[in-house]
């Protein structure tokens, strides 16, 4: 059912990976701005975590994690009472769409024109900005990065680092077509130029839009982690402040924060701690100066509450956000984070997105992996995303009698012929008798293996049969 | 979630060899460079004949009922209580890891937790459980060295590899860089998404000739097929082998054979 797609807004024909992945491969550009900055933020979360008991601290995060999604429903009770008791005003969403209706309508409400944005990847899983100009609403992202993606209309490549796809002469180019600034490599420069058009914004606008990392069900207090300063200038600057976020943000208290964040920025970006971590916890008071008058908080389920029905796909939701996974992942850094066509790319984005779009849409995602396991590795709250992987790859072929797929779309990819293939193969491997004597009569007839194997002699050579199998041999030696 | 601790057994009188369809008819020599390596250091090797292949290409490809099929053929080869060696990382995994997963909720459930609890790959098993000295008998030679994925991150071996070859003394282990980054095989994957594999094993068979080496050893024939296919169709200068070919062939006085 691809009208799911209508339902995400999204724009991108996902099933589309193959051509996209190719062209990415084939342009070098693509290719040594990714390779070159994620080898540069894996040597960062190396060195980050330089003499810490890194297994320990992932051990704790898991658990952290596991332990608020164990109690997910009442922490989220809990969550919305202490908001609701700090002035703080919780809506719940379905879905993308629906978060966006409930943006509008705060918007609506202020009679707001303008938006400004903090970084937040639910916002792109819900296409806010594009929803927002159709209502005739300007939003206008200010992280740098997110900034740089909305002057190209381009998407994230990255959840961390939007722009990362780009190098610094084509962001200087962008800038000068767009804003007029002066062509220059000097980062400084840029940065400073962006961020003096973006304070401008800042003053004027009505609606400040940002995400969550952490949501403190004890406390009601949502934490934001940033480098810029556009978060807090996000949060504190116009009159109205709208968090966006998924369900499965909460946590139970602040010590479970002080784990993940130190996880969270280590992973990510290689950092002790980022220049900026906001602790929201109401509107402006009547004795403070400064803050919004409005503080919202819309929590987006959009099939989150399907993947927390499953024991199994449940530890998708572990994820905090670091993007550890596509930084150390291989096919991440060959095809880059547009080739997959969703809001999360790379191994991530391969076991969420088929909850949020179907598997039917998503088909090729789990797929596109050689299991390698460098994403699990390193994953901070321990997702084991190969075998998430494994599993959707199970749903979409409807591959397992015991354990009936359940993921929207599963079966998508199955096909007849490759069905059939499998099941003589089952049939040949489960026959020893059989086996045996196939591969026996491959090795003696070895000199009439055609050279060509599919794809696989595109870029390799034949794997050349033996002349007498294993078996074979060991029987000659009476074993 | 915590990964079970690994506890190595005493040195066994027998083990039983399970050799993988992909050494079965592609690598035999290196099937039999680990037997004589196994029976040199005084152990037995039970063959069975009724072994096929592990499961492992229709597991990863999502067809789980063909998998169980094949593998269940597998569980009843070991009666005895021997070690079950692989000279493989990947279908070491997966009878080793994946079995328990796989047979979850069926009647074999208890049989496949024992036999994957008995699984071992045989370097390791080498290293770590016949604690082998090996005698180099060979010219001065440079090597590199490629760890599959599922050997380092599956069956926790990366560091077993070179410590073997560095007990050969005229054998000078050189490091690619990015030595922990995928081949590109991941067996179906090559051939679903050829491009990106591609991708990946032409960067890696750069990164062994940058490293001056003209041959590489690796514990896979996965990614063996695929690093030396690679090299040898784009005329690169490295071949590889299985690193129980080169560890015997070293250790004999003479030069490993490829197949």
């Amino acid at each position: 059912m691809s009208e799911t797609a209508e339902h995400t807004g999204h724009h991108i024909d996902v099933k589309e990976f193959h051509p996209r992945a190719q062209a990415a491969i084939h342009n070098p550009k693509i290719r040594k701005n990714f390779r070159s900055a994620m080898d540069g933020l894996m040597s960062k979360r190396k060195t980050a975590f330089e003499g810490w008991d890194l297994e320990t601290l992932r051990d704790l995060g898991a658990n952290v994690r596991l332990r608020a999604l164990a109690n997910l429903p009442d922490l989220l009770e809990q969550l919305e009472k202490k908001l609701t008791e700090n002035g703080i005003r919780v809506h719940w969403a379905v879905d993308g769409d629906e978060a966006c209706r409930i943006v509008r309508d705060i918007c609506k409400a202020r009679d707001a024109k303008t938006v400004i944005k903090g970084k937040s990847m639910v916002s792109e899983e819900m296409e806010l900005n594009h929803y927002l100009e159709e209502q005739g609403i300007e939003a206008l992202e200010s992280d740098l990065g997110e900034y740089i993606v909305q002057l190209a209309d381009e998407t994230p490549s990255h959840i961390i680092m939007p722009a990362i796809h780009k190098n610094t002469g084509e962001i200087s180019q962008l800038l000068h077509d767009k804003t007029g600034t002066d062509l220059s490599n000097d980062v400084e420069y840029l940065t400073a130029s962006a961020r003096q058009q973006l304070r401008e914004k800042f003053m004027n606008a009505d609606v400040g839009v940002s995400g969550v990392n952490f949501a403190v069900a004890e406390t009601g207090t949502l934490c934001l982690v940033e480098n810029e300063g556009n978060g807090r200038m996000t949060t504190t600057v116009p009159k109205c402040h709208i968090a966006v976020t998924g369900i499965e943000k909460v946590v139970p208290s602040m010590e479970d924060v002080s784990a993940l964040l130190a996880l969270l920025t280590r992973s990510a970006t290689g950092q002790h701690i980022t220049t900026y971590f906001n602790m929201i916890s109401g509107p402006r008071k009547a004795e403070e100066l400064d803050g919004p008058e409005e503080v919202h908080l819309v929590l987006v389920d959009n099939g989150r509450s399907s993947i927390y029905q499953d024991d199994e796909l449940l530890d998708t939701l572990r994820c905090i956000r670091c993007g550890a996974c596509m930084n150390h992942c291989p096919v991440y850094t060959r095809v880059g984070g547009h080739a997959y066509g969703t809001t999360y790319p790379g191994p991530i984005g391969k076991i969420l997105m088929p909850h949020l779009i179907g598997l039917d849409e998503g088909r090729h995602l789990p797929s596109a992996s050689s299991l390698c396991g460098a994403c699990g590795e390193v994953c901070p709250v321990k997702i084991p995303i190969p075998d998430l992987l494994v599993r959707l790859r199970q749903e979409s072929v409807d591959g397992d009698k015991l354990h009936p797929a359940k993921v929207r779309g599963h079966g998508a990819k199955r096909s007849s012929m490759e069905a059939m293939i499998w099941k003589g193969w089952a049939w040949m491997h489960a026959s020893p008798g059989i086996y045996r004597f196939g591969t026996g009569a491959a090795s003696k007839f070895r000199a009439l293996q055609p050279s060509k194997a599919g794809a696989w002699t595109d870029y390799r050579t034949a794997p050349k049969l033996a002349a007498k199998t294993l078996h074979q041999r060991m029987k000659e030696r009476g074993q | 979630m915590v990964d079970p601790i690994k506890v190595y057994p005493s040195k066994p009188a027998k083990v039983y060899f399970y050799g993988t369809c992909l050494v079965d008819m592609f690598y035999p020599d290196a099937g039999i460079a680990g037997v004589e390596l196994l029976e040199r250091e005084g152990i037995e090797v039970l063959f069975p004949q009724d072994q096929t292949c592990c499961g492992q290409p229709a597991y990863t490809s999502g067809y789980h009922d063909q998998a169980r099929s094949v593998a269940k053929a597998q569980l009843d080869l070991f009666p005895g209580d021997w070690p079950i060696v692989v000279p493989s990382g990947s279908c070491g995994g997966m009878m080793r890891k994946h079995y328990p997963d796989l047979f979850k909720d069926t009647p074999d459930e208890v049989k496949a937790a024992e036999v994957a609890g008995r699984v071992w790959e045989l370097t390791d098993f080498l290293l770590n459980v016949c604690h082998i000295k090996l005698e180099d008998l060979g010219e001065p030679t440079t090597v590199a060295m490629h760890t599959s994925c599922s050997a380092r991150r599956e069956m926790g071996v990366a560091e077993v590899g070179p410590k073997l070859l560095g007990q050969l003394k005229n054998v000078n282990l050189v490091e690619q860089i990015r030595p922990e980054e995928c081949c590109g095989f991941g067996g179906t994957f090559a051939v679903r998404h050829p491009e990106i594999s591609g991708a990946m094993v032409s960067e890696k068979v750069d990164t062994l000739v940058d490293t001056g080496a003209k041959e590489f050893v690796t514990t896979d024939c996965g990614c063996l097929m695929n690093i030396a296919g690679y090299a040898e169709k784009n005329q690169k200068p490295v071949s590889g082998q299985h690193i129980l070919s080169f560890l015997w062939a070293r250790t004999q006085g003479k030069e490993g054979q490829q197949s």
